[in-house]
């Protein structure tokens, strides 16, 4: 019994010892309705590519509109993001947001517990279905970014072939992808269509990590499709493992999310990316004056969502800028569509229908009619992407993830 | 002949006051130190910086809550650690009978989940739970009662073993496929999670877990089993001596600390997360091992430990977030607290005793007890050699014999 009073005396000493520090001095502020407070969840943090662009842009439009916000960074897609997001309305935020997709179940959860609270997730594809008033879904069309991306891509090519450096049927690319679902698939298509724009020869080989950011893995990966000689590289997971292995083997890169222009100043081409801050201005604007937030909303080029980097003139071929801003104003104008079905094939054949699962359920029951009009119409019934075809020219080595 | 600066002595008596007020102080000094480092790194006022740890656990009634739900799965983790660590099973392999647990229950949720009413399914599930933690525990227990493998490297690696399996899992039935992850399972039905009671989510886990501590404290204290496992404990051979089946005694325990285990996978699975990654458990079977041995295995006082870790890791995070520094601060504070924690008790059993200037001449007689005692070191270290020609190779040379040397 001795033991215990001695521990309890101790516990309370340094408990009563910090409680005497606890005056008032810093308490939360009262709860005010049009004072806006926002919450970020992040997957990882400021090393992740991924993160990196959601945070900057959270802090850019935060502090543009002056609102409170809090960052909560390696948060894990389990029970912990839940958690954080409760974490988060306790300390007052009106607004909780997380980026990445995993999150998504628990999200609901919390916006299912937590009905005064807005919730928005990044990436995600329930929002349509689940009839949350406070649950919020938002993604762009990064598929053009992708295009365009890959145009810049497909000059290189061209280039490589125009000295003599290739022949255009050695025009073999490589792809770093982390999962073998839509949001990736989506984004390696796009990417290949737009160098399939410049160079109709060219092929790619993706290879797949099972993770959003793994280094080591991803590295691993590049260097295995370099080995299989593959001539020009992009990649869709998050950390700088790809970009190194590119730059130390002196293979040009795509890179995705942001400039990786610092780190690899001889290889790295160009890269797109979502600007996130015009929705993050959105959704404060939309609590500040008690407006409803879209279920679905998906960023564009026109608003700026949708963003190419500065190319890197070192690594480009010549003429890519004035090229980029070409095929952007074809696209904008709605007279080049990225999927459109008479660039592609599936088996050998033209595809003119395609039932997608754009109604997420655990049995992917494919629900909707995407093609119409000679084109696939990606973002459109819900804002994250749900194009899952493998198309003819695109190479997956391995698909266990 | 000159003494080293100082050298460390075994404490002969242990006062339990003396104990508890060495355990007080690390734990102030610890969190001094990390209100100093926030403030070395943040240049806020260190005294913020404790409000914030309180604020982070008491802050509101759902922290308050999480605290006694993170406190609650902590313990059963080290509660059931405790009749193998009591039986001298170094059973470090807790992170993965948990999460076995918990794969046996998430099992159960995913596949049989739209097919029976609750009142079945949740029993189903912590009997699956249960099974599967058992074997967890009854596979390095038979290696090691049949073949003497060592159960600390075994245990040791069946978490790895666990970690993928739940890993295949997860890539296999992703939802949607492909993506990795499994999300929470049943959220629309709810099917086989446990009920919440008084409005509470977690206070089914607490009761279960109250229920536990009730057990073990009995189970060990008062029941023949428990006597068996402090003979085996204290003196395999005593045990064998007066007609225990030891073999019969290290499986058994093991069967039993694995099931518990799977209890607290199945609390984690079904009462908190409702899906399974292969983090799930978090390390907690890593930190249930400390809570059970800073407890020195008594149940009840286990309680307090792991509620004093939890606190301090509460509010390591929330440190982190008020004042915008990465999670990982968090963890660093964790560490240094923990470091405190773990090192103190070296104090507790150890004294450091540092060379006296006057010793030569005015005592004498002190000197001469410090001598027994170091000798008395010494030769528990090396214990073929003679105290003293041991205690003469530890000594560095006086600047006399140096100069010997030299010349």
């Amino acid at each position: 019994m001795k033991k215990f009073f001695a521990f309890m005396l101790a516990c309370l000493m340094v408990l009563s010892l910090a409680a005497c520090q606890n005056g008032g001095k810093e308490s939360e502020k009262p709860d005010d309705t049009k004072k806006v407070k926002v919450g970020f969840i992040f997957l990882h943090d400021e090393n992740s590519t991924y993160d990196k662009n959601f945070m900057d842009a959270a802090k850019a439009a935060c502090e543009e509109l002056k609102v409170d916000y809090i960052l909560k960074t390696n948060v894990d897609e389990s029970d912990a993001c839940y958690q954080a997001a409760a974490d988060l309305v306790d300390q007052g935020c009106n607004i909780v947001f997380a980026d990445s997709f995993g999150h998504e179940s628990y999200m609901i959860q919390a916006a299912k517990d937590f009905k005064d609270v807005e919730f928005c997730h990044a990436t995600g594809t329930r929002a349509h279905t689940e009839n949350l008033k406070n649950y919020h879904n938002a993604f762009a069309t990064i598929y053009e970014g992708r295009f365009l991306a890959g145009v810049a891509a497909g000059l290189k090519l061209k280039e490589m072939i125009d000295a003599g450096k290739i022949t255009a049927d050695q025009a073999k690319t490589g792809y770093v992808g982390a999962y073998t679902y839509a949001e990736v698939v989506s984004g390696y298509t796009s990417y290949y269509l737009g160098m399939k724009y410049i160079v109709p020869e060219v092929t790619m080989e993706v290879q797949f990590t099972g993770s959003w950011y793994d280094e080591a893995k991803e590295k691993e990966a590049a260097e295995k499709l370099i080995s299989d000689g593959v001539v020009l590289m992009s990649q869709h997971a998050d950390s700088m493992g790809a970009p190194t292995a590119c730059e130390n083997a002196g293979i040009p890169d795509v890179s995705y999310n942001g400039s990786t222009a610092s780190a690899c100043p001889n290889t790295f081409i160009v890269s797109s990316k979502i600007n996130w801050a015009p929705y993050f201005k959105y959704i404060v604007g939309c609590v500040q004056e008690g407006k409803a937030i879209d279920t679905d909303w998906c960023g564009t080029l026109a608003n700026e969502a949708v963003q190419l980097t500065e190319v890197n003139e070192k690594a480009a071929a010549a003429g890519t800028a004035a090229k980029i801003a070409e095929v952007k104003a074809l696209l904008e104008a709605g007279k080049l569509h990225v999927f459109d079905t008479a660039t592609f094939t599936k088996d050998g054949a033209k595809l003119d229908s395609y039932m997608a699962d754009v109604d997420s359920d655990d049995a992917y029951t494919p629900d909707t009619e995407v093609i119409k009009d000679g084109y696939f119409h990606e973002s459109e019934f819900r804002s994250a992407p749900y194009f899952d075809i493998q198309i003819d020219g695109i190479t997956l080595l391995n698909v266990a993830f | 002949m000159r003494e080293p600066l100082f050298h460390i002595v075994r404490r002969n008596s242990s006062s339990r006051m003396r104990g508890w007020a060495v355990r007080g102080i690390a734990i102030l000094a610890a969190v001094l130190l990390s209100g100093l480092l926030t403030f070395l790194v943040t240049g806020l006022n260190p005294l913020e910086v404790y409000s914030k740890m309180i604020q982070g656990n008491f802050g509101s009634t759902r922290r308050i809550w999480v605290l006694l739900q993170n406190t609650a799965i902590l313990l059963i983790i080290a509660l059931a650690l405790t009749p193998a660590f009591k039986m001298r099973f170094w059973n470090t392999g807790a992170e993965g009978q948990v999460l076995i647990g918990g794969f046996g229950a998430a099992l159960m949720m995913r596949f049989v989940g739209a097919s029976l009413p609750n009142a079945l399914l949740i029993p189903l599930e912590l009997l699956a739970a249960i099974a599967a933690g058992a074997l967890w525990g009854f596979i390095p227990a038979f290696f090691k009662a049949k073949w003497k493998t060592n159960e600390t490297l075994f245990t040791l690696m069946m978490n790895y073993v666990a970690i993928q399996i739940v890993s295949w899992f997860c890539t296999l039935f992703a939802v949607p496929k492909g993506s990795g992850q499994l999300g929470i399972l049943n959220q629309s039905t709810e099917a086989g999670w446990l009920p919440t009671l008084f409005g509470q989510k977690y206070m089914m886990n607490v009761i279960i877990v109250v229920a536990v501590l009730i057990f073990v404290f009995i189970y060990l204290r008062f029941s023949k089993h428990g006597y068996e496992i402090s003979v085996v404990g204290e003196s395999e051979k005593t045990a064998r001596y007066v007609g225990i089946n030891v073999k019969s005694v290290i499986i058994r325990t093991m069967l039993l600390s694995g099931a518990l285990c799977g209890v607290a996978g199945f609390l984690l699975v079904c009462g908190t997360d409702h899906s399974i990654t292969p983090n799930t458990v978090g390390g907690e079977g890593f930190t249930g091992i400390m809570v059970s041995w800073l407890a020195k295995f008594n149940p009840f006082v286990m309680v307090f430990t792991s509620a004093l870790i939890i606190f301090m890791k509460n509010g390591a995070a929330q440190i982190a977030t008020s004042f915008h520094l990465n999670e990982s601060f968090g963890d660093i504070l964790t560490g240094i607290i923990i470091f405190f924690i773990i090192g103190c008790e070296f104090f507790i059993n150890y004294r450091v005793v540092f060379r006296k200037k006057a010793a030569k001449e005015t005592d004498a007689p002190v000197k001469e007890s410090t001598l027994r005692e170091k000798a008395s070191i010494a030769s528990e270290a090396v214990n073929d050699k003679p105290a003293a020609e041991a205690e003469e190779d530890k000594k560095p040379l006086s600047e006399e014999e140096k100069k010997e040397v030299k010349a």
